[in-house]
C-alpha cells in the first residue's frame, strides 16, 4: 500500500515540474515582456519584481531561481498589490474556498451516490424519473444559470436565503453557494453511480449472495456498493478540478471572499503575478487532490491494493 | 420415505417482447434426503433454470408456476424474507463460473463468515473458526492465510473450492451444482467432482449436480434425470442409464461421449439441433431428431410413464430393450 | 468542458465501440435515431435555433448595439417591436440575443473544428505509431486532463490580450484530449486490417496511410463525439464571457448576455431570461442529439 502511493507520487512530480514550467515560460513570453505593460507600475513593486525575478540575471538562471521559489512555497510579488504577497493573498482566502468547495464536494458524493442507488434500485419507476430530471437540470443549466435562478427563488421571491455574502460562516450563507457547485457533480456522480449500479447487480457475485440469503438490505450495502463506487471514485480525481473552476464563478455570483475571487479580480486587473502565482498553486493542490483520489481507489480495489 | 423436495407441474416462462419462451414445461421431480442426482441435458435444455427457479435467483421476466415443495413449504409461494430464510441455510448452491461468484472487493474470511452470521447467529470469532476449518476441509493448504485474502489472489481451482466451501458451511439439507467443473482445467475438473462426491458422502446432504457431460457425473449421481427442450425425458438409476438408456436422446447423448472402452469410430454425433423454446413442438420435442419417429410421435408429448421398477421415460418407443450395438441407433 | 466532460469519459468507450463499419449501416443509424423522439424533436428545437439566429436579425428593424433612445429599460412589448425588451442602454434584446447566439455558434464550430483536427491527428498518429511514442503521447494526455485547464485560457486571456480568435483556437486546442483517445483506440483496430496492411505493402508513407486511410474511416466515432463536444464548447466560451474573458462589448455572446442579465435580473428579469432560454435549448438539443447519434451508432443494443 505504500509503495503504492510513493509509486503515484514519484509520477506526480514531473507533472508539476512541467505545468510550473509552462506557467513560467508563458509568463515570459507575453509580447513586451511582462513588466513593461501599458500601464506604468509603482516604483516599489518594480523594485519587488526585480527582487524577486533577478531580472539582471539570464533566463535559465532566473527560471531555476523561480522554481526553488515555488518549492518553498513563495509564489511571488503581486504587481497591484504592495503589501501583500501572493502566497499571503492566497492564505486569507484559502479557508473560505475551501469550506464552501470542501462541503460541495462531499454534499455532490453524498447526494449523487444515494441518488445513483435510488435510481437503479427502482429502475424505471418514479424514484428513478424523479432523480434523473433533476439530474437533467443539473447538466443542462450551467452554474453560473443555476446560481442566478436559486438567488431569485429562494433569496428574492421566498426570502429564506440570503442572496450572497459569507455572514460570518453560518449556514444559512452556505446553503445556495454549495448547492450552485455541488448539483452539476451531483448529477454526473449519479449517473455513474446509477449506470455501475445496475451493471453490479447483474454481476454473478450479486447472485451468489442472493443464493447465500443474505437479504437485499446487507447485499446492496455490503455486497452492491463497494463495487459499484469505483467509476464515481476515478471521476472524484476530475470532478475537484472542475470544483476550483467552478467556485470561481461562485465566489463571483455570491460575493464570497476566497481564491477564486482574488483569482478573477486579479486577471481582470491583469495582475500577472498574482494570477500565474494563484494557477500554480491550483495545479499543486489539484495534483494532490488527484493523488488523494488515487489512494482511495486503492482502498476500493484491493487488486490495486495488494500489485 | 417423505421426499426432501417436490416439483409438481414445475414451469418457468421468460416473457420477452418475441413472446414466451419455455424454459420448464410442467416437470414433475422427487429428491429423497441424501439422493444424489445428476440433471443432464444440452444448454437451453432448461436444467439450470430450473434450479435457478427453486433458489428464487431467475431473471425479472420469469413467470413461474406449479409448486416446489421443500418440507411443508412451496419454495415458490414464499416471500423474500422466508425464501431468504431457506437459501444458503437449508438450500446452498455452487455456481459454473468461480472466476465471477465472488465479490472481488472482499476478502474471503468476510464472505465465508457472514452465512454463518446471518443464518445461525455465529459470532465473529465462532464463525471464522468454522470456516477456516472448511476451507481446509475442502482442500485449501495453508487455511488461516488464504483466508485473508482477496478472490483475485486465488487460481480458478481454488476460488472454486471457497464456492464450496461457502455452501457447506451451514450444513444445508440440498446442494445445488451448477456445472461446477466446466470453468475449470481438466485436471482441476476430476479433484472437485471427487470433493463432491468426499464431501456429500461425509454430510449426507441431497445433492443436485447439473451437467452437460454425462460422463462427468456417473461417479457422483445415483440417479440420472435427462432434460430436453425443458421437460425430463427419462429419469433412471445411474448404473441403468448408462447400460440400457430408455429414451433415444439418452441413447444418443451416451453414443456422443469419447469412452475409453469403445472406439473413437463408435462416437456419434447427434444430427439437428434442439427446437425454440419459443416454438416448442406439439408432439414430442425430440421427434425431429429421433431415429425411432412415429406419427404418434408428431401427435401428441409422450407422457413420463415407467417402463421398469424405477425407471421413468417419456418414450412411446423407448430403446432400453435393444442392444447397445443396435444398427438404428438415433441416425436415420 | 465544465458540464459534460465527465460523462464524455464514461461515453468514451461506448462511443468508441460505435464505430460504424459501412453505408448501409449509416442508413440504418439514421433510422434508429429518427425513433428517439428526445433526438429528432432536439433536432427540430437546433435547426429553429441556428435559422432564428441565422436569419432572424434580417427581419428585425432594430441592431443589436445602436439603441433606442426612446425605449430604454423596456419590457417585452409588441407596442414598440422591442418583442424581448430593451436593456438600460436601449438596446434590442431580440437583436442582441440572437446576434449572442451566433457569436456562440461560431465559437463552437471553430473550436471544434480545432479540437477535431487537434484530436484526430494525435491520436491517429499515436495509434498508428504506437510503441514509445504512443506510450509518451498518450501519457502526456493523462497528465493534461488532470489540469484544470481553463485557468490556462484565463492565463493565456491575461497575457495575450482579448482576443476571440485566440479564445476560439484556445478553447478548441483544450478540448482535444477524449477526442485523441477515442481516435487512438479505433486506429490501433484499424491498422490490422487488410486494407491498412496493403497500403503498407505498397510502400505508402506512414503519414500517407494515416491521412488517407486510417482517418477518413474514422468518420464515426468522430462525428458522434465531435457531437458531443460542441455544447461543452459553448458553456466553455460562455463560462469564460461570463466571467469576462471572452466575447467583449461591443461584441457580445450568450455568456455575456446572461451575466450582464444576472446583475440585474430582480428589476429586468428578460435581460438574463431570454439569453438563458436561447442557450438552454442550445445546449439541451445538442445533449440529446449527441446522446441520440451514440445510441444510433452503439451496437450494443442491435
Amino acid at each position: 500500500m505504500l509503495a503504492y502511493v510513493l509509486r503515484r507520487l514519484a509520477t506526480m512530480i514531473p507533472v508539476m515540474f512541467i505545468a510550473i514550467t509552462v506557467c513560467f515560460f508563458i509568463l515570459r513570453l507575453a509580447p513586451g515582456g511582462p513588466f513593461d505593460g501599458e500601464r506604468p507600475l509603482p516604483p516599489t513593486i518594480l523594485q519587488n519584481l526585480a527582487a524577486h525575478y533577478h531580472l539582471d540575471k539570464p533566463l535559465i538562471e532566473q527560471y531555476l531561481i523561480y522554481l526553488g521559489n515555488v518549492l518553498t512555497g513563495d509564489l511571488g510579488p503581486s504587481f497591484i498589490q504592495e503589501d501583500f504577497s501572493v502566497a499571503e493573498q492566497i492564505a486569507i482566502g484559502l479557508p473560505y474556498t475551501f469550506v464552501i468547495g470542501g462541503l460541495a464536494f462531499f454534499t455532490a458524493i453524498i447526494v449523487g451516490v444515494a441518488a445513483g442507488v435510488l435510481g437503479a434500485l427502482y429502475q424505471n419507476k418514479w424514484p428513478d424519473y424523479l432523480t434523473a430530471a433533476i439530474i437533467l437540470i443539473g447538466l443542462i443549466l450551467p452554474n453560473f444559470l443555476i446560481a442566478p435562478i436559486l438567488q431569485l427563488i429562494f433569496g428574492v421571491e421566498l426570502g429564506w436565503l440570503p442572496v450572497g455574502g459569507w455572514g460570518g460562516g453560518s449556514w444559512k450563507y452556505l446553503v445556495l453557494p454549495i448547492a450552485v457547485l455541488a448539483w452539476v457533480h451531483a448529477a454526473r456522480i449519479s449517473r455513474l453511480m446509477r449506470g455501475s449500479m445496475i451493471e453490479v447487480l447483474n454481476a454473478n457475485f450479486i447472485r451468489t449472495a442472493k443464493a447465500k440469503g443474505l437479504g437485499e438490505r446487507l447485499i446492496i450495502s455490503r455486497h452492491a456498493i463497494k463495487p459499484a463506487l469505483m467509476p464515481v471514485v476515478s471521476y472524484l480525481g476530475p470532478a475537484a478540478s472542475y470544483l476550483l473552476t467552478g467556485s470561481l464563478v461562485v465566489e463571483q455570483i455570491f460575493g464570497l471572499p476566497g481564491i477564486g475571487r482574488f483569482f478573477i479580480n486579479a486577471a481582470l486587473a491583469r495582475d500577472y503575478g498574482m494570477v500565474l502565482g494563484t494557477v500554480i498553486f491550483y495545479m499543486v493542490l489539484i495534483i494532490f487532490l488527484n493523488l488523494l483520489v488515487d489512494i482511495a481507489y486503492a482502498f476500493l480495489d484491493p487488486k490495486v491494493r495488494t500489485r | 420415505m417423505e421426499p426432501l423436495l417436490k416439483l409438481q407441474d414445475y414451469t418457468i416462462r421468460f416473457a420477452t417482447p418475441d413472446g414466451d419462451v419455455h424454459a420448464v414445461t410442467g416437470l414433475d421431480l422427487d429428491l429423497a434426503p441424501g439422493e444424489k442426482l445428476a440433471i443432464v441435458g444440452e444448454s437451453g435444455s432448461g436444467k439450470s433454470q430450473c434450479w435457478m427457479g427453486v433458489m428464487g435467483l431467475l431473471a425479472r421476466n420469469a413467470r413461474v408456476s406449479g409448486r416446489a415443495m421443500f418440507g411443508d413449504r412451496n419454495l415458490l409461494g414464499l416471500t423474500q424474507r422466508q425464501l431468504d430464510a431457506v437459501r444458503g441455510a437449508e438450500i446452498c448452491m455452487v455456481f459454473q463460473d468461480p472466476m465471477t461468484a465472488l465479490n472481488p472487493v472482499l476478502r474471503i474470511s468476510r464472505q465465508l463468515t457472514e452465512t454463518l452470521e446471518v443464518h445461525r447467529g455465529a459470532g465473529r470469532r465462532e464463525a471464522e473458526k468454522q470456516a477456516i476449518a472448511m476451507l481446509e476441509r475442502v482442500g485449501i493448504p495453508d487455511a488461516p492465510r488464504r483466508f485473508r485474502q482477496y478472490p483475485h489472489e486465488m487460481s480458478g481451482g481454488m476460488r472454486q473450492r471457497v464456492v464450496i466451501a461457502m455452501a457447506l458451511l451451514t450444513k444445508p439439507r440440498l446442494l445445488i451444482a451448477d456445472e461446477p467443473t466446466t470453468a475449470l482445467d481438466v485436471t482441476i475438473q476430476a479433484q472437485i467432482l471427487d470433493l463432491f462426491q468426499d464431501l456429500v458422502t461425509e454430510t449426507g446432504t441431497s445433492l443436485v449436480m447439473i451437467s452437460h457431460d454425462l460422463g462427468a457425473v456417473a461417479g457422483i449421481a445415483d440417479r440420472v434425470a435427462v432434460m430436453y427442450a425443458g421437460r425430463i425425458v427419462e429419469d433412471s438409476p445411474v448404473d441403468d442409464l448408462y447400460e440400457r438408456p430408455a429414451h433415444p436422446y439418452a441413447r444418443a447423448l451416451l453414443q456422443s461421449i469419447p469412452r475409453v472402452d469403445r472406439a473413437t469410430a463408435d462416437i456419434r454425433p447427434i444430427d439437428g439441433r434442439p427446437p425454440s423454446l419459443a416454438d416448442l413442438p406439439r408432439g414430442c420435442s425430440f421427434a425431429p431428431r429421433c431415429g425411432y419417429r412415429t406419427d404418434a410421435c408428431d401427435a401428441a408429448v409422450p407422457p413420463l410413464a415407467d417402463i421398469e421398477p424405477g425407471r421413468i421415460a417419456a418414450c412411446f418407443h423407448p430403446v432400453h430393450r435393444h442392444t447397445a450395438a443396435d444398427s438404428k441407433g438415433s441416425r436415420t | 468542458m465544465i458540464l459534460y466532460s465527465a460523462r464524455r469519459a464514461a461515453l468514451m468507450d461506448d462511443a468508441a465501440r460505435a464505430a460504424p463499419k459501412g453505408r448501409s449501416l449509416a442508413a440504418d443509424a439514421r433510422r434508429r435515431l429518427m425513433q428517439n423522439k428526445a433526438a429528432v424533436f432536439s433536432l427540430f428545437l437546433l435547426g429553429l435555433v441556428i435559422i432564428l439566429a441565422l436569419a432572424g436579425p434580417w427581419f428585425i428593424s432594430h441592431d443589436y448595439e445602436t439603441p433606442d433612445w426612446g425605449a430604454l429599460r423596456s419590457m417585452p412589448s409588441f407596442g414598440n417591436g422591442h418583442y424581448f425588451g430593451t436593456d438600460q442602454n436601449g438596446r434590442d434584446m431580440l437583436a442582441r440575443t440572437l446576434y449572442g447566439t451566433r457569436v456562440s455558434l461560431l465559437v463552437a464550430l471553430i473550436a471544434t473544428l480545432v479540437s477535431v483536427c487537434i484530436g484526430v491527428l494525435y491520436g491517429a498518429v499515436a495509434g498508428y505509431v504506437g510503441g514509445r511514442v504512443d506510450q509518451a503521447m498518450m501519457r502526456l494526455v493523462d497528465i493534461m486532463y488532470a489540469l484544470p485547464y481553463i485557468l490556462f485560457v484565463i492565463l493565456l486571456m491575461v497575457i495575450f490580450g482579448r482576443n476571440v480568435f485566440l479564445l476560439f483556437a484556445a478553447i478548441g486546442a483544450i478540448e482535444w484530449l477524449t477526442m485523441a483517445r477515442i481516435v487512438r483506440g479505433q486506429t490501433i483496430a484499424l491498422k490490422e486490417r487488410e486494407f491498412v496492411e496493403a497500403a503498407r505493402a505498397s510502400g505508402q508513407t506512414t503519414f500517407g496511410i494515416i491521412l488517407r486511410h486510417i482517418i477518413p474511416n474514422l468518420t464515426g466515432p468522430v462525428v458522434i463525439y465531435a457531437a458531443l463536444t460542441v455544447p461543452e464548447i459553448i458553456v466553455t466560451e460562455s463560462f469564460l464571457s461570463y466571467l469576462g474573458f471572452g466575447v467583449q462589448e461591443p461584441l457580445t455572446s450568450l455568456g455575456t448576455l446572461i451575466s450582464e442579465g444576472a446583475d440585474v435580473m430582480e428589476v429586468m428579469p428578460w435581460l438574463l431570461g431570454f439569453p438563458a432560454l436561447f442557450l438552454v435549448s442550445l445546449l439541451l438539443s445538442l445533449m440529446f442529439i449527441g446522446d441520440g447519434l451514440r445510441d444510433a451508432f452503439d451496437p450494443k443494443d442491435r
